[in-house]
């Protein structure tokens, strides 16, 4: 992160004899915001299933998500976190540290739920799509021809269907299946058909690293296409590839919330970020914590989520920050090429994130 | 080209039927359009589920059923025949009398945002990429990466909710506290100043007198109880005219070039005779005289430029073009608040004019002026939540289309000739920054028709998409269907035009085999 050009020399004596992974991960660690990023997921989720623990397995919050309790003080927030001495009451969680919604359901252990679910869904939908895309990608790149054309063609099938309108018709189905199940079933179906912008990314990377002299060299020497497509090409293109994931991770994020939002992904009984906002918005105006806690953990995973992908943009493709401003500020420094525009090739407009060539040579 | 375009619609068309199919099964295995038939008492409860199966084909395996619903679309394509059929819903109405009420709305709430994000997100897009790496740059940068970010129904929930009530309170007793004054003036002078920018006595200059001026204006405004009785009147309107055509002389030809200058102040000087003229005429015309007035003034403005003739004929005409149309919309806005108070005060209003729910208010009557405004209200938040999640996108792009303009040889070329700083960036780098949007914006707008699922859903305004939810929610196919193949043939369309339009502005590109 931190190559403005009088530092540049001494970063690269510095690399001299590290291996790549080392050399990535230093570059990812330069990043403050995006370790702070990881740091606060990490957090979250720790929070999220300790506190109302996960299926079976009981967390350390005495209320549970479904049951309904006395409701208290009108069903004010009793977090306090102002000290005694600074002329608060204390830091301390109080029996509803969120509040309580109208008929006096616990609003923390039902955040806490709605993330458990929020991540869930994020990771599945990650997972699958990452995993999809990248092998139809990755054969119609390296075989090109008739089998490219296929499959480039059953992409543009699936990327014609507007994300949200497929999304609720799959938060349809998703929503006949039981609680708990929902949830995977859900985080599934929209991985099964979240995973054509990455085939095109990763298509694009193989079409350019199996013109490469080593993959040549490769070929030379007797390597089958297994080989080489798995020690030599996706080594190269996995930096696209996990970036595209991070992405992929905040799109559902807000996939998930607004589905909830609509009733049409994860519904009561169980719980869903966006979910919340929506069973209680005609509290607002009297109730305002029922709005803002889930409203605030959706930005703060999603921003996070994308933080840690530009940080590890950066750590994989360090070529774009020669371009980087010679004055570096704070939030220069947090923004990085991505947000500073250096690295968007506009002539691609179905991809506004995360669509750069790189050759990952070039990092060394 | 002609056989380019030609395999595309072909390729297009398969995907189409592709892409329904999957949709078509996918609805299909969404839910049980009998369910609440079933759950039903009534005693005639078979016999209702026996006319549902029949109207809507259920005793047809999905697959089969298809070819019978596409059979029906197909006959869409026949032009003038109007046999389109696309169904009925669940309550047995056709399916292609419900959708052009749910597309009027939609176009009439999304055209607005949309013109709004585009002009909004290219102005501060190259205002930021001329500024980079200042203040003002990372804070739009900053900006953007939190829209990215925000859930779009949290923005709307949050307008709606929270910003409504407090815009009413502010509008039924519009009192501007001193400390706000200043605050705002405050905002703007350092907003000013980042965007002029220069060395630090300048910088300090712009951010005295920006925010002097605005908070003297806010204070006027307060004053006359401007928020109450909004207007431009007839000393306001000449003064807005003639800061239009220096501002339109400024970024198309400079100020130096008097001939210019003299068209751009004739267009307003036009306009502000229009102004004096049209007043009687307004109070009885409908949206067509307007826009036949308009559309003559636009043309006398153009007139103007042509007249001043010279070297550069198609700049003056487009100074005195822009010019009149500009000042024709503040006129229009002019007569819209002339009538804001009969609004106000009307008893189906009763002083809370910006409304949260649906596109207008049900019991209110009156001219086209009044129910203009009536509407205003009632798209007013709407708009700007959708303004403000799609300016983010467009921000990005053209700062970065921009940029990357700006590191060119030829911007070099045209610097190292001696051209003037405006000449470089409006002429050579702003124009060819916009390429890369030809190719963005026809497909954002095919997303207009689509509608805006959650903004629909929210500000409970009857849509596209608001028809698509309510259909999909309570299990009827049809409706689901009409809106996905409206959806997907204008984002096909969009898609061609943007690749063909890409290839003529661009030479570079290859044009299509």
């Amino acid at each position: 992160m931190s190559t403005a050009p009088e530092k540049t020399k001494k970063q690269e004596k510095d690399e001299v004899g590290l291996s790549q992974s080392r050399l990535i991960l230093r570059r990812f660690l330069r990043h403050k915001i995006a370790v702070a990023s990881l740091i606060v997921i990490f957090l979250i989720t720790g929070l999220a299933f300790t506190s109302i623990g996960f299926g079976p397995i009981p967390g350390w919050w005495p209320l549970t998500f479904q049951q309904l309790n006395t409701p208290v003080n009108g069903g004010q927030p009793t977090l306090s976190l102002i000290p005694k001495w600074a002329g608060g009451e204390g830091i301390s969680l109080g029996a509803h540290p969120f509040g309580q919604d109208r008929i006096g359901k616990d609003n923390f252990a039902q955040v806490m739920r709605g993330i458990q679910n929020s991540l869930t869904v994020m990771f599945v939908v990650a997972a699958i799509a990452t995993v999809l895309g990248t092998i139809v990608g990755g054969i119609a790149g390296f075989y090109r021809g008739v089998v490219d054309n296929i499959l480039m063609r059953i992409t543009d099938l699936f990327i014609i269907i507007p994300t949200l309108v497929i999304a609720a018709v799959l938060g349809q189905i998703a929503s006949g299946a039981g609680l708990g199940v929902g949830v995977l079933f859900l985080g599934a179906l929209l991985g099964l058909f979240g995973w054509m912008g990455m085939a095109r990314l990763v298509r694009a990377e193989f079409l350019s690293l199996r013109e490469r002299e080593f993959v040549d060299a490769a070929k030379m020497a007797g390597a089958s296409d297994r080989r080489i497509i798995f020690k030599h090409i996706v080594p190269n293109a996995i930096g696209v590839i996990i970036v595209t994931a991070t992405l992929l991770m905040a799109g559902a994020i807000l996939l998930e919330a607004a589905l909830g939002y609509l009733n049409l992904g994860v519904r009561p009984p169980d719980v869903s970020l966006g979910g919340l906002i929506s069973q209680n918005q005609s509290s607002f105006v009297t109730r305002p914590w029922l709005f803002w806690w889930p409203g605030v953990f959706i930005i703060l995973l999603t921003l996070a989520v994308n933080f840690v992908g530009d940080g590890l943009r950066d750590a994989f493709d360090p070529r774009q920050s020669r371009f980087r401003p010679r004055r570096r500020s704070i939030i220069a420094a947090m923004f990085g090429s991505r947000a500073t525009g250096a690295g968007m090739r506009p002539s691609d407009p179905t991809s506004p994130r995360g669509d750069e060539k790189r050759s990952p040579e070039g990092t060394v | 080209m002609l056989s380019f375009i030609l395999r595309r619609v072909f390729v297009s068309t398969l995907l189409l039927l592709g892409a329904t199919f999957i949709m078509y099964l996918l609805t299909a295995a969404s839910g049980d359009p009998l369910r609440d038939l079933r759950e039903s008492r009534e005693p005639n409860r078979d016999e209702l589920i026996r006319i549902r199966s029949e109207q809507l084909n259920l005793d047809v395996p999905a697959p089969l059923r298809y070819f019978l619903w596409l059979s029906g679309a197909a006959r869409c394509l026949i032009p003038f025949a109007n046999a389109c059929d696309l169904g009925v819903n669940v309550r047995n109405q056709q399916v292609t009398e419900l959708l052009p009420i749910a597309l009027g709305s939609t176009i009439q709430l999304l055209t607005g945002a949309t013109l709004l994000a585009i002009v909004f997100g290219i102005i501060i897009g190259i205002v930021s990429a001329l500024r980079q790496n200042t203040g003002f740059d990372l804070t739009v940068t900053f900006l953007v990466f939190l829209m990215f970010s925000l859930p779009s129904f949290f923005i709307a929930v949050l307008l709606k909710e929270f910003i409504a009530i407090g815009f009413n309170d502010f509008l039924a007793d519009p009192n501007i506290p001193p400390a706000v004054l200043i605050g705002i003036g405050l905002v703007s002078g350092i907003i000013w100043q980042s965007i002029i920018g220069g060395d630090r006595r300048r910088r300090i200059t712009v951010f005295a007198v920006s925010a002097l001026a605005t908070s003297g204006v806010f204070a006027l405004m307060d004053a006359i109880n401007w928020f109450r009785f909004p207007g431009i009147g007839p000393v306001a309107l000449p003064l807005i005219a003639i800061g239009i055509a220096i501002l339109t002389t400024t970024l198309f030809a400079g100020l130096q070039s008097r001939r210019a200058l003299v068209t751009g102040l004739i267009a307003a000087a036009l306009s502000i005779a229009t102004y004096f003229s049209v007043q009687g005429l307004f109070d009885i015309s409908t949206a067509g005289t307007i826009i036949i007035v308009g559309s003559i003034l636009t043309a006398a403005g153009i007139a103007v430029g042509f007249f001043a003739g010279g070297y550069d004929r198609g700049v003056y005409m487009r100074i005195g073009g822009v010019t009149a149309a500009l000042s024709f919309i503040v006129i229009v806005i002019d007569r819209f608040m002339q009538s804001w108070d009969d609004y106000f005060t009307d008893r189906s209003i009763n002083g809370r004019p910006i409304a949260t729910v649906g596109a207008s208010t049900p019991t209110l009557d009156g001219d086209m002026w009044i129910l203009g405004i009536d509407s205003f209200t009632h798209f007013l938040l709407p708009t700007l939540a959708l303004v403000l999640i799609s300016l983010a996108s467009y921000t990005r792009y053209v700062r970065a289309g921009m940029l990357e303009v700006l590191n060119q040889d030829y911007i070099r070329t045209a610097r190292a000739k001696g051209l003037g700083e405006r000449t470089v960036v409006m002429r050579h780098a702003f124009r060819n920054s916009l390429i890369p949007l030809a190719t963005f914006i026809p497909v954002d707008i095919a997303a207009v028709v689509g509608g805006a699922i959650i903004t629909e859903q929210v500000f409970s305004i009857s849509g596209m998409g608001q028809l698509f939810i309510r259909a999909l929610s309570n299990v009827d196919p049809n409706p689901v269907m009409a809106y996905f193949v409206i959806v997907a043939v204008v984002v096909l369309i969009a898609n061609l035009i943007a690749d063909l339009s890409y290839a003529v502005l661009d030479p570079r590109v290859k044009a299509p085999q």
